[in-house]
């Protein structure tokens, strides 16, 4: 028990005696002696690190474990919040949208707005409409946001819920009492039984630009450069964008800003913070250019920058060579020479590289996570010279195989290098036995993985739920290279001192400079 | 180019549904050049049977379903060419052919795949096709369940035709199909376009059927007569316009298929209740057998 004078966490708590004993006692009750044989036990374990489970492993067609991304709602939740007081509404089922908050909330720890119009058994029988209507009403009474953006779970989608008509028969009962003839209610259907939460951010992303811009094409264009973040789960990397795009002094609107929401000060909590203004939202139709960050997370809406017209396309920025390329393009739709500013920076981070490139080149690596993240990533770790060993993507885009593949081809290591697409981390765990790497770089769901292999990971991506503040910080442009290459290098260097230490056995390397 | 049309064709189960939209389409292919893609949305496939001149050997489920998601498929593995003379390089109109296919009788959501297939076609750019004029559904049944209403949802089928004969049960269906448009007419663009009459030569069907219409507030856009040899062209899995182009039969669909091509009466229906729906049955004479006493007696009783 705790003892009010000396309250422990978990982690010692449970060592007490009579936890202990309360856990023997458990698994005695649950028959624990004589209804497992440790000694099969253990030799199942050490099978499934061979190559034969391997081989079984890779051939399974029937679940998926563990799998590394997440659902389309999600995705189309971090939109809206990116947009200025905008509520997103997910239209179905209400453990879901407890799902969503708790997700972002748990890598963020910041608190994530997003409403539910809690559709059940008659719902599902009858279609949401009433609580479409009802929901919308209560949403825009109660919370007063400048827009709602509705996205759908599976429920609503199995049995075809219109949100079109939906909005439409909400307002018009509502006769304007809350929800004005013209305020915004943008939508997208996100089906999670298809795609991942990168579809479902394409999919609202393309709603809200699509609809918000209905009717307000000019003939002019107003010369701005719209930016699509993509699904960035790090704040630092959309300031740092937003510093390269200041740097050229172009005018530009960030569609999709969620950097301020969940990066809220102490003090008093408003429900919404940043944002991009609905009103340059609804004029991003205008833009001369549209540069998406994240290829495979924008796919539709792109298709529809490229119909409106808009120079720019895709560009990711994680790396020297995807910055270089981004500051490029940059010069090239404004017509201005690249700023001493990021000339500065960009060696910095030349000659920081150069530093460190005897540590991490030569580097067995696996990666995992989003495609586009992939692609940065990749394309850095070839930079700085290491293997991308296992290159690991549940959720990939038609071409992004072929796009890492070419970056790899770039290495000289390119043959050992291995794509595995469409595969989850229970694949992974078979790969690092039979393949070891010196590193893995992921999610906190390679958590398990350090525990059973003992290769050590480096905590990039997303989510992160065990390691604080991670995602305040920059992945993108030259600061955030200069990131990578601290987070990389400095796991690199803690290893090689854990692997020197053992006095007058290892340590003819425990040097104190590195 | 015009406009693309979309259009749709709905009815009860068993009505001839399938045979009359094809036929009907076929007509406007070959007798007035239009280029047309037929989107079955019925699990059993069998929207463009005549046109492909065999049943459809690829729905965009059934493919989905192989290749584990629907992203992997590619839009020419499930549209395809119609057959004989309505295939792209003859000198008439061409028609391409799809089905969304769908689950065996008593499993899954056959809603569901209608709308999954349908986003399929619009992702892939089906609907931008080089000189496409019209884009027709064949749908299943009554509008139960939102997957079949999705070729009525804003930007789909706007002018929507319900194919009936003047059997009981036919108008019933034809009336809740009403009920489905009403609906989505009030939010959007969707409107009733006119009723086909499929006859069955029951008692007074002509009437029947103009009067239905009337009352759901449009028109009987043609009275289709009944004629074997709709049979005998389906048995060589071929519409009547293929099969025998002279034929009284062949005539009356290029005229269903000039009167589709020149209507612009689009209205949002007036559904009936129920009761009024008998009354109108009624008032045809049928009024012996529905009498109120007559209720619940056998033949040999009344």
């Amino acid at each position: 028990m705790q003892d009010i004078n000396n309250i422990v966490n978990g982690k010692d708590l449970f060592k007490k005696p009579e936890y202990q004993k309360v856990l023997a006692d458990k698994k005695e009750f649950e028959g624990g002696y004589g209804a497992v044989n440790p000694a099969k036990t253990a030799e199942i374990a050490e099978w499934t690190r061979g190559w034969d489970y391997r081989e079984k492993n890779l051939a399974r067609e029937a679940i998926t474990i563990n799998p590394a991304k997440a659902c389309q709602p999600l995705g189309a939740v971090m939109v809206a919040l990116g947009f200025e007081n905008t509520m997103p509404y997910v239209h179905g089922s209400h453990g879901c949208v407890a799902y969503f908050r708790s997700y972002f909330t748990r890598h963020f720890k910041e608190p994530t707005p997003c409403v539910s119009d809690s559709m059940t058994e008659d719902a599902a029988v009858f279609g949401g409409l009433v609580n479409m209507k009802d929901g919308l009403k209560n949403c825009a009474a109660v919370y007063k946001p400048e827009m709602i953006a509705v996205s759908t779970t599976c429920m609503a989608e199995v049995i075809g819920d219109d949100l079109y008509a939906f909005a439409t028969a909400a307002k018009e009962e509502d006769g304007g009492e809350f929800l004005a003839e013209d305020f915004p209610i943008t939508y997208a259907h996100t089906p999670s039984f298809t795609g991942s939460h990168i579809t479902g951010y394409d999919n609202m992303m393309h709603g809200i630009m699509s609809q918000l811009t209905e009717g307000n094409k000019k003939e002019e264009k107003n010369g701005k450069i719209n930016i699509i973040p993509g699904f960035e789960t790090y704040i630092g990397s959309i300031r740092s964008v937003k510093a390269i795009v200041e740097a050229f002094g172009a005018e530009y609107t960030m569609l999709g800003d969620h950097s301020d929401q969940w990066d809220m000060p102490a003090g008093e909590y408003s429900m919404f913070a940043g944002g991009t203004p609905i009103a340059d939202a609804k004029d991003c139709i205008n833009a001369k250019a549209t540069i998406s960050l994240q290829k495979y997370a924008t796919i539709k809406t792109m298709k529809m920058a490229k119909k409106w017209k808009h120079a720019g396309g895709t560009s990711n920025p994680i790396g020297l060579k995807g910055t270089d390329e981004f500051v490029m393009k940059l010069a090239e739709l404004t017509g201005k020479e690249v700023p001493q500013k990021l000339k500065t920076e960009r060696g910095r981070l030349v000659d920081a590289m150069q530093d460190s490139y005897p540590y991490m080149h030569g580097k067995k690596f696996a990666i995992w996570g989003d495609p586009d993240f992939l692609v940065g990533m990749v394309s850095f770790l070839v930079e700085m010279g290491a293997e991308p060993t296992h290159v690991l993507c549940n959720n990939p885009v038609r071409g992004w195989e072929d796009e890492i593949r070419a970056i790899l081809d770039t290495s000289p290591a390119s043959a050992d290098c291995h794509i595995w697409a469409g595969k989850d981390l229970w694949h992974m765990r078979s790969l690092l036995f039979t393949q070891p790497v010196d590193f893995m770089i992921g999610n906190s769901y390679g958590k398990e993985l350090m525990r059973d292999t003992n290769i050590p990971l480096i905590y990039i991506g997303f989510p992160i739920f065990d390691r604080h503040h991670l995602h305040r910080y920059s992945i993108s442009g030259y600061d955030g290279a200069l990131n990578l290459l601290t987070w990389i290098t400095n796991k690199v260097l803690d290893q090689l001192d854990e692997d020197t230490k053992g006095i007058a056995s290892t340590d003819y390397f425990f040097d104190l400079i590195r | 180019m015009a406009a693309l049309r979309q259009i749709a064709f709905y009815g009860k189960g068993g009505i001839g549904k399938s045979t009359t939209s094809q036929n009907t389409l076929a007509s406007m292919a070959y007798y007035f050049d239009k280029n047309i893609m037929i989107v079955g949305c019925d699990p059993k496939a069998d929207s463009t049977r005549l046109i492909l001149h065999e049943k459809a050997q690829n729905t965009i489920l059934q493919l989905a379903a192989e290749m584990g998601t629907v992203e992997d498929l590619e839009l020419e593995d499930a549209l395809k060419p119609g057959a004989g003379i309505f295939a792209p390089e003859n000198p008439h109109g061409w028609i391409q052919c799809t089905e969304s296919g769908g689950p065996e009788p008593g499993v899954g959501c056959a809603g569901r795949g209608v709308i999954t297939a349908i986003n399929f076609l619009e992702e892939e750019g089906a609907y931008e096709a080089e000189g496409l004029d019209f884009v027709s559904y064949d749908v299943l049944g009554d509008v139960v369940c939102g997957g079949f209403a999705m070729p009525i949802r804003e930007g789909k089928a706007q002018e929507i035709y319900i194919v009936m004969s003047g059997e009981m049960m036919a108008m019933y269906a034809a009336n809740n199909i009403s009920k489905g448009i009403l609906k989505y007419a009030n939010t959007g663009g969707v409107r009733l376009a006119g009723l086909i009459c499929n006859a069955r030569m029951t008692d007074f069907e002509y009437d029947l059927a103009k009067a239905l219409a009337t009352d759901l507030g449009t028109h009987m856009i043609h009275f289709v007569p009944r004629n074997n040899i709709v049979q005998r062209a389906e048995i060589r899995r071929m519409t009547v316009v293929e099969y025998s182009p002279k034929a009284d039969q062949a005539i009356e669909y290029k005229e269903l298929a000039r009167k589709i091509i020149a209507n612009d009466f689009k209205i949002i229906p007036t559904p009936l209740e129920m009761d009024d729906l008998e009354d109108l049955i009624m008032k045809f004479g049928l009024d012996l057998e529905a009498d109120e006493d007559n209720i619940g007696k056998a033949e040999a009783e009344a």
